[in-house]
């Protein structure tokens, strides 16, 4: 026997809202589409930014790309606020796990002098460059137009700020929570030469004015680079010298990237379709990887070997062209 | 090596704190263009303390479970039809200019909040504001999808941010947020973290919430509840930048005085449609405006201004004005809406005998006098068929947007009315408050989009109100507007109660 | 003088966190709501992890108060052990 449970059925005025309805038509949407869709205002501002009386307060000038609709920029993750942070708590979660276990083993002990100092001068300094990463991406969040592009901006500017937190611990960890590490490490951004490319890069992002170049700059160009060299070529250094558990601590990370990538490569792609922006934007991405390249030169070479950094240009060079960028 | 234990204040310090660097290449000055020209002065941005220390994973975790909770009684709401259990259609209305009017603020919010969070020079208010700009985004969103079951069977809710840009009442709420907006950072922190997040936020939150509590829709009042932890962050959030820049430099004093005048007769002026939806359109009534003013801000506000008297700082100007005028405002903001019923995108109505009894009671010194007998007039040509709508269009103020409806707290028989001349142009203002703001900085404020004033250049369509009204609008004419009393929503609300 | 306050939504969990604060607040009012507790007690209020923990029978983070939480009123100190509410006057 099956129960059959009668809810009174009320016909509907309306499916949904009318600026949804005129998208998608007069069906049920989803919670993403109700979220995302039309929601920043567009028109009759009151007055003009003390601080930047050239623009509007929403103004899609503010960078050279021009888009027809700047709604075209859905996230294939369809992330709202909602479904991020389960997103995000669930992956805290395995985490929160992994960062336990590693303490509870005192799995720090058993890794050799070597790995130990390399993670601090090579993968402890980057969580100055996610620290730049998240205001580059509240940068894009403030002056960016549309729902669409601008909640996934600030979805991924306070990733960085807990990716830069992580960091952070497996530096505590590594020196028993005095602190030493992130002081040493925070010495060898400011003053060695392997680390002065990338902090003169990472100060530039921030001075750079068009967000959408800077979304090229940061969230792929210099992204893609990092992430190859540090959470790729130098996790598997690490796992070849005795240091696999530190992978433990850094999965977050990896698996974040590879989330985040669908959506910054969907971004692209979109952007490209028109001739215009392609230039544009080709033309920014090899700029940036220019830059990216001198930078990230000598500590590729120190922390693993000449070849390294090549290897991460052709990942990058890859991304560009299946993204559909000229060469 | 036994590792040494890290209490919650350094723990946070170490992962936060030390982020940031003094530049070499760059001129810091450059990322950081916009910290100086407010005249604020910040001698050390490390005294900054950040009361809730929340790390990201942190976030995430506390959040999601809220979510989770939170869109359990979404689902169970609208699987359901709790629309059915509300007290009265007449409430749904509340829910309207809770969409098209205060959402969209939050949604500014978001954005105002990212800018600073990216903005001010010290990492931890950097990220104190950035956390607060997601909050913003996650109330937002979740009051889309709390009225989305709502918008599916009332009209008024359908169009909600083409209205806000357009339509004549919503100018109020949307100008005082763009204010707030095109100010510099620290403006802005002073009047939304401080004066409105913390100084008037229950003179929000209780009329809508409990507002919804009392009237049976469960949605909004989960909403409500979910939000209001978020909101406790956003309090300290503001009490700290207060402390913080009073503390940095005692050059910051008057200009954080100027602010808080400001920003306190802007925020109370835009509380005028929420006074009025608290004594007029809550079937079930929470508490009359009155009370809720007494309660929230002459006990609560007077709390916290003699904590911050240690500083130089005072009562906000004009406290003594509003002291008054809690016993008007709503009655002139419901009168208004009334007599322009047709041209709200929202119902309106004469209150019953009852509710008439109950506005007596609650404001012994005043309805009766001056308010009672309009309705009582009203009434009379409502039953002859004759049910008012004004023919004109109300002056605006120019600094509040509110049409010119308050009058002299010495005579209420008396419009307020106060002027500035300006270059080649007269100004109005509803208030000494209002022309205050404007004199000290005319430059922005007659850049004003003020919708009467743009209906009549011939920027909002036409030629007639018709016209404007549905095709600029984009109301619903039969709909949206005019009388509950026939409407659409009244007749499907008496057949599903039929049905249900 | 001025009083601070601390209002928590009225659910399970709530309830041993406000038989806490009561403990070791034992001049606080508390005021039932609609769905809210609100308590209110003269310049301080505290709410302690230990007392927390004794009453609920687990391990509780001061942190988790956000759950719970609705609105609070008075300078907020967080650490640890305790999350407390002050006005200097």
């Amino acid at each position: 026997m099956t129960i059959e449970i009668k809810t009174a059925t009320l016909e509907p005025v309306r499916n949904t809202f009318a600026h949804i309805e005129r998208r998608f038509g007069d069906k049920p949407a989803t919670r993403y589409q109700e979220a995302t869709y039309d929601v920043q205002s567009e028109t009759n501002f009151h007055y003009k930014p003390l601080w930047q009386p050239e623009f509007e307060l929403n103004d899609s000038r503010r960078t050279a790309v021009i888009m027809e609709d700047w709604y075209a920029f859905k996230d294939p993750r369809q992330f709202y606020y909602g479904t991020y942070v389960q997103q995000r708590a669930r992956m805290q979660e395995v985490a929160e796990n992994s960062y336990a276990f590693f303490e509870k083993r005192n799995l720090a002990a058993s890794l050799g002098e070597d790995v130990r100092e390399k993670v601090i001068r090579y993968l402890i300094p980057l969580r100055h460059v996610e620290h730049t990463a998240n205001l580059n991406n509240l940068y894009g969040t403030a002056n960016g137009y549309g729902t669409a592009m601008t909640q996934a901006l600030l979805f991924d500017g306070m990733d960085r700020l807990g990716n830069a937190q992580y960091l952070s611990r497996i530096g505590l960890i590594l020196d028993g929570n005095t602190g030493d590490s992130l002081s040493e490490a925070k010495a060898c951004w400011m003053s060695d030469p392997v680390w002065q490319g990338v902090r003169a890069l990472c100060e530039e992002t921030l001075v750079t004015k068009d967000w959408f170049e800077l979304f090229v700059a940061q969230d792929v160009v210099i992204d893609t680079l990092v992430y190859d060299l540090f959470f790729n070529q130098f996790d598997q250094w690490l796992v070849a010298h005795g240091g696999q558990d530190i992978a433990m601590l850094t999965e977050f990370m990896q698996e974040w990237s590879k989330e985040v990538t669908r959506w910054s490569d969907s971004v692209l792609k979109t952007a490209v379709a028109s001739e215009a922006n392609k230039v544009l934007i080709s033309g920014w991405a090899d700029k940036w990887r220019g830059k990216a390249a001198e930078a990230l030169s000598p500590v590729a070479k120190e922390m693993l070997n000449g070849e390294a950094l090549e290897q991460a240009l052709s990942v990058l060079d890859k991304r560009l062209k299946k993204a559909g960028l000229e060469q | 090596m036994a590792a040494k234990k890290l209490n919650l204040k350094d723990k946070y310090r170490l992962l936060t704190r030390d982020l940031d660097w003094e530049f070499s290449y760059q001129d810091r000055k450059e990322a950081f263009p916009y910290e100086e020209f407010e005249g604020i002065k910040i001698t050390d941005w490390s005294k900054w303390e950040d009361p809730f220390r929340l790390t990201m994973d942190s976030y995430w975790k506390y959040q999601a479970e809220k979510e989770k909770k939170l869109y359990a009684i979404f689902d169970a709401f609208s699987q359901n039809n709790g629309h059915l259990n509300v007290t009265d259609p007449r409430y749904i209305n509340a829910l309207k200019i809770f969409l098209t009017g205060v959402s969209p603020l939050e949604y500014q919010a978001f954005q105002g909040f990212a800018h600073t969070g990216r903005q001010f020079g010290g990492v931890g208010a950097r990220v104190a504001c950035q956390m607060q700009s997601i909050d913003e985004l996650r109330h937002v969103q979740t009051q889309i999808h709390a009225m989305s079951h709502y918008n599916k069977f009332f009209d008024g809710l359908q169009e909600w941010p083409h209205m806000h840009d357009r339509v004549w009442y919503l100018s109020v709420p949307k100008s005082f947020f763009n204010d707030a907006r095109s100010a510099g950072p620290f403006e802005f922190m002073v009047a939304i973290g401080f004066s409105f997040e913390y100084v008037l936020t229950n003179l929000l939150f209780v009329p809508f919430m409990s507002g919804a509590a009392h009237n049976g829709d469960m949605a909004t009042v989960t909403f409500g509840f979910s939000a209001q932890s978020d909101e406790a962050r956003h309090m300290t959030l503001g009490l700290e930048v207060i402390k913080f820049l009073l503390e940095q430099h005692e050059d910051n004093v008057p200009i954080v005085q100027k602010w808080i005048d400001k920003w306190f007769w802007r925020g109370t002026r835009l509380l005028t449609i929420v006074a009025m939806m608290m004594d007029y359109m809550l079937p079930n009534k929470v508490m009359s405006w009155k009370e809720a003013w007494e309660v929230y801000f002459e006990e609560a506000g007077g709390a916290l201004f003699k904590d911050l008297a240690r500083y130089g700082i005072r009562m906000p100007k004009y406290a003594d004005i509003i002291e008054k005028e809690k016993e008007h405002i709503s009655h002139q903001a419901w009168w208004t809406f009334y007599t322009h019923g047709h041209a709200a995108g929202f119902h309106t109505w004469i209150p019953t005998d009852q509710e008439l009894d109950w506005l007596s009671e609650k404001y012994p010194d005043t309805f009766d006098k001056y308010y009672r007998p309009r309705w009582e007039l009203a009434k009379e040509m409502e039953a002859k068929g004759e049910r008012f709508y004004t023919k004109a269009l109300p002056q605006l103020c120019t600094t509040c947007q509110i049409p010119m409806l308050f009058t002299e707290m010495d005579d209420p028989t008396l419009t307020a009315y106060r002027s500035s001349d300006y270059q080649d142009n007269k100004y109005h203002f509803c208030s000494d408050g209002c022309k205050d703001i404007f004199d000290d900085e005319p430059e922005k404020y007659i850049q004003s989009w003020l919708p009467v004033h743009q209906i009549f250049q011939g920027n909002c369509g036409g030629p007639g109100v018709e016209e404007i009204l549905s095709e600029y609008y984009r109301m619903n004419l039969g709909a949206d507007n005019m009388d509950m009393k026939d409407s659409p929503d009244e007749k499907r609300w008496n057949a599903w109660k039929g049905v249900a | 003088m001025s009083k601070v306050y601390i209002a928590l939504q009225d659910n399970d969990l709530s309830r041993y966190i406000v038989e806490a604060i009561e403990d070791d607040n034992p001049d606080a009012t508390v005021i039932h709501m609609p769905a809210m507790i609100r308590i209110e007690n003269e310049g301080h209020l505290v709410v302690k992890r230990e007392t927390v923990e004794e009453k609920l029978g687990r391990d509780w983070d001061v942190q988790e108060l956000h759950l719970n939480l609705i609105t609070l009123g008075g300078h907020v100190d967080e650490d640890d052990d305790q999350l407390s509410l002050t006005w200097n006057t």
